[in-house]
């Protein structure tokens, strides 16, 4: 056990460990362990959430993952590849003119059809479910508080952005209950209407009175020239699109594109060059998250299941997929079993959070 | 400190200026209060301070304003953030960041402060404003009083040698805005600090501070002075002071701890008076809850609270911030859906009812009155009132009027001061007179005349068989309006009984005079002055 300490986990440790698990899921269709990767980020999402309202955000990206299962499915008997194999019903199937070849509405819906799409949305559901374990585990807020100081207009932006969406929900119950007050209909198109217009103000309004707080509180002082504020913010941003694209394209090819790893080196490069650049901005940071082994041990715990599904790929690539013909349960090849299991470890690695009690103002907000 | 040099402040669009031809100098270390009725100009020369006007109002500002040698004319708001930190009325429209200690770190973040600074300036406002149990919460799940702290702390954090302050206690209740105004006097006794608040609640403050800007309704009457001076004639007082004036005590005291070294005497003369006789007669009972339990999650907000609520009855709902109040208010008045026949209001349910049927039978001012208010002007929303409610034109403008008198009608609601809102959302609710009336709050940023004026009208609606609860913070005003006060705490009801042997037993929720009086039971001014039969001294309302 690790020393305990008061400060949580690094945010980028948290997002490192759910991208690699994310990064695992998205090599595999085997429903055992996607299946596996999601209750992993459960058990770690229950044992080392934080407190804020962020923290019930894996919930609520489970339910949607359940929601995107189900569409997959529908779609897939509706529109779906008549794909060979048992029939478990017909749907009649509608005629389409010649141009819409490739298309079609309707007819066989087999076993191996559905399990297919199933198997695939359980990838998708698996991918949000990492996303929601970030979330609740280390929010985007303090993940925002982490970019170098060249993007810190940006992150302020996404932050502002991110705390708008919660409070249009809040001003739309408002004014829901300000029209009932007034004893006007809080229902239907009339309703609808007249919501509208005082959501929008009072959004505005909020903005204004926000942009007027944040330039009171010294936001937006200049110390140092901004044409080479600008120049860092270019190169950070030109690295962080590099390192995506670069990423995508060494997943999709399961870490054989010389060229994608060429752009991720390239990327990374540049996000480096624009943090140093960064660094002497004329703002500080407040008790600025610290990279500690416990960091480094998450991190790993991550990559060790990115790492063992990326190695069943290339010695046994059949293992991670469902087997649809002939239909039978999916393997459970030992070392991504292994890899995945380790990527729960960060359930006693990563410090814990003193739990704080919940209050009246906690539920209501 | 602060130097204004013949400031005229004129916001686009207006007909005549916010504030006209105002020239006062805040010296280093005072804590300067700024008084004037409702709509008088005390945010405008509050925002003049760190240049949010007209940087960030528009308008035009003639004159000069001077913060620390430098003028808001060169200077923009960012650039004084160092020396002045500004707090406004509202703390929820201020907060940037997510969790306690991030707001508090965020001006520093913005100035460059070292990080060992910081970290010692974040521990000492977490002590000084008794924020450490909260230090890691996210913002979203404090309550008022809470936020309202972090929102000062967040501009003391800076070190900002000026602090303005724009009505910091009023949506507090007594004993945190205590504890606000008391960590403030303290940041200027200690830190040599220069404050300048405005505030309504006179009677929470006016002991703290060094001077007093009194801002009239004309350019000849600012004034500037000590606040003895300043009270001695004031039309604005608290009750302290209108009590020493009836009493003919000089210098006026302005606590009342010097009160009651004069108040021997006239508690001597006033053993023999007779208390005025209760005068209430309850009628039917109006509204019932019975035993209601509400909760948010696992947390209780309300737990098996019974009330049975008369005609003719003016019911205070008192409590701390978060005790439950608000959440009593909604159920009767059916925003919120309780268990079945846990709330009736004359034999109804009142969340099953449509909204048109419901407002005839309970009406609700909420904590933000604003968000009632959707028209264009302030005219339409009276006749939007009036048609709403079927009542005949005019009704709800002249209830306006009669509550505050002089808002243009041609105005737009949004561009009304926050009393002024609040008299149009009070006029709203009032003009159909349903038998049950809640109101939320309905005293912020009301000076005394308009809170005189609305108590004067609550009492009536009362005696007119009506049924009125007011949640609120204000004591005054409770002793004022209220014949029953209810006290909630978490959610449970602790006190239900008549206000004067409440409010006079309470330490917490006890009036001015009665303070000054104890262990005789007198509420206020007017009631010693009958009392006592002599004319009301210095009689303020405009009639």
């Amino acid at each position: 056990m690790l020393r305990t300490r008061l400060q949580p986990l690094h945010p980028i440790a948290w997002w490192c460990w759910a991208g690699a698990l994310a990064a695992a899921a998205s090599r595999t269709t085997n429903l055992l362990l996607l299946g596996l990767i999601v209750a992993v980020c459960a058990w770690v999402v229950a044992a080392r959430r934080g407190n804020s309202p962020w923290a019930r955000s894996f919930g609520a990206l489970l339910r949607l993952g359940v929601f995107v299962i189900v569409i997959r499915v529908v779609v897939q008997i509706l529109f779906g590849d008549r794909t060979a194999g048992t029939t478990l019903f017909s749907l009649p199937e509608i005629p389409l003119p010649s141009w819409a070849a490739g298309v079609t509405i309707g007819g066989p819906v087999t076993v191996q059809a559905l399990l297919g799409a199933a198997s695939q949305g359980l990838r998708l559901a698996a991918i949000l479910a990492c996303f929601g374990a970030a979330n609740s585990l280390a929010s985007s807020f303090r993940l925002l508080r982490c970019v170098p100081a060249g993007l810190y207009e940006v992150a302020v932006a996404v932050t502002v952005a991110i705390t708008f969406t919660p409070q249009v929900v809040l001003s739309i119950a408002r004014v829901r209950d300000a029209r009932r007050l007034r004893g006007r209909a809080t229902s239907g198109l009339r309703g609808w209407r007249g919501l509208a217009v005082p959501v929008l103000e009072s959004a505005l309004e909020r903005s204004v009175a926000l942009a007027a707080s944040m330039d009171a509180r010294g936001f937006g002082r200049r110390v140092t020239s901004s044409g080479r504020r600008r120049a860092t913010a270019v190169v950070t941003l030109g690295g962080l699109v590099g390192l995506g694209i670069g990423l995508f394209e060494v997943l999709d090819s399961g870490g054989s594109s010389g060229i994608g790893l060429a752009v991720v080196g390239l990327g990374g490069a540049l996000v480096v060059a624009g943090l140093v650049a960064g660094s002497h901005g004329p703002r500080s940071r407040y008790r600025p998250d610290r990279w500690r082994a416990a960091e480094w041990l998450v991190l790993a715990a991550g990559l060790a299941a990115a790492a063992g599904v990326v190695v069943t790929g290339h010695t046994d690539p059949n293992a991670l997929s469902q087997p649809l013909y002939p239909l039978g349960l999916p393997a459970l090849p030992p070392v991504a079993l292994a890899g995945i299991l380790l990527a729960a470890l960060p359930s006693v690695i990563a410090p814990a959070l003193v739990p704080m009690r919940a209050t009246l103002h906690g539920a209501l907000a | 400190m602060i130097t204004f040099d013949r400031v005229t402040v004129t916001y686009p669009d207006a007909t005549a200026p916010a504030l006209e031809n105002v020239s006062l100098i805040i010296e280093e270390g005072q804590l300067a209060l700024v008084i004037g009725a409702t709509g008088a100009g005390k945010s405008t020369l509050l925002r003049c301070v760190n240049g949010l006007v007209p940087h960030f109002s528009g308008g035009r500002l003639d004159g000069a304003v001077t913060i620390d040698g430098r003028s808001t004319e060169q200077y923009r708001p960012r650039d004084l953030a160092d020396v002045v930190g500004y707090v406004g009325q509202d703390p929820d429209a201020s907060f940037v960041a997510d969790t306690v200690e991030d707001e508090l770190a965020y001006a520093m973040e913005n100035l460059g402060v070292d990080p060992a600074t910081m970290r010692r300036r974040v521990e000492d406002v977490l002590d000084t404003l008794n924020l450490h149990a909260l230090r890691q919460r996210a913002i979203t799940s404090l309550s008022g009083g809470q936020r309202q702290r972090v929102a000062i702390g967040a501009a003391l954090t800076a070190a900002p040698r000026a602090l303005v302050l724009d009505e910091p206690t009023s949506s507090l209740d007594p004993v945190s805005a205590e504890e606000v105004l008391a960590s403030l006097a303290r940041l200027v006794h200690d830190q040599g600090a220069t404050i300048l608040v405005a505030e309504h609640r006179l009677e929470r403050i006016v002991h703290f501070a060094d001077v007093v800007v009194a801002l009239g309704a004309g350019p000849a009457e600012v004034r500037l002075g000590p606040p003895t001076e300043i009270f001695a004639t004031s039309e604005l007082a608290p009750p302290v002071v209108r009590l020493a004036r009836q009493a003919g005590w000089t210098p006026v005291p302005l606590s009342v701890r010097d009160a009651r070294r004069h108040a021997p005497g006239l508690r001597q003369r006033l053993a023999t008076a007779k208390r005025p006789a209760p005068t209430v007669t309850r009628g039917d009972r109006i509204a019932r809850v019975k035993s209601l339990s509400v909760s948010y999650g696992p947390i209780p907000a309300l737990a098996e609270v019974t009330i049975d609520l008369h005609a003719g009855e003016v019911v205070a709902v008192m409590g701390r911030n978060g005790a439950g109040k608000s959440t009593l208010l909604h159920h009767l008045v059916g925003l919120r859906r309780a268990r079945r026949s846990a709330v009736e209001v004359l034999g109804r349910e009142p969340a099953a009812l449509s909204a048109s049927e419901a407002i005839r039978l309970v009406g609700l001012v909420p904590q933000d009155p604003g968000s009632l208010l959707c028209a264009e002007t302030v005219e339409a929303e009276c006749r939007s009132g009036d048609h709403d409610s079927g009542l005949p034109a005019g009704t709800t403008r002249a209830m306006l009027e009669s509550l505050v008198a002089g808002i243009s009608p041609g105005s737009h609601p949004k561009d009304l001061s926050e009393g002024e809102r609040l008299a149009v959302a009070l006029a709203l609710v009032l003009a159909p007179e349903p038998p049950l009336l809640l109101l939320d709050e309905p005293t912020r940023g009301l000076d005394y005349r308009a809170k005189e004026r609305l108590a004067r009208h609550l009492r009536a609606l009362a005696g007119r068989g009506h049924c009125v609860v007011v949640a609120t913070h204000d004591v005054e005003l409770v002793t004022e309006v209220a014949d029953r006060v209810v006290v909630l705490a978490d959610g449970e009801m602790i006190t239900d009984g008549p206000a004067r042997s409440v409010v006079c037993h309470s330490a917490g929720l006890a009036s001015q005079v009665a303070r000054i009086l104890a262990p005789a039971e007198w509420l206020t001014v007017e009631e010693v002055a009958a009392a006592l039969g002599e004319p009301l001294v210095g009689e303020r309302s405009s009639r």
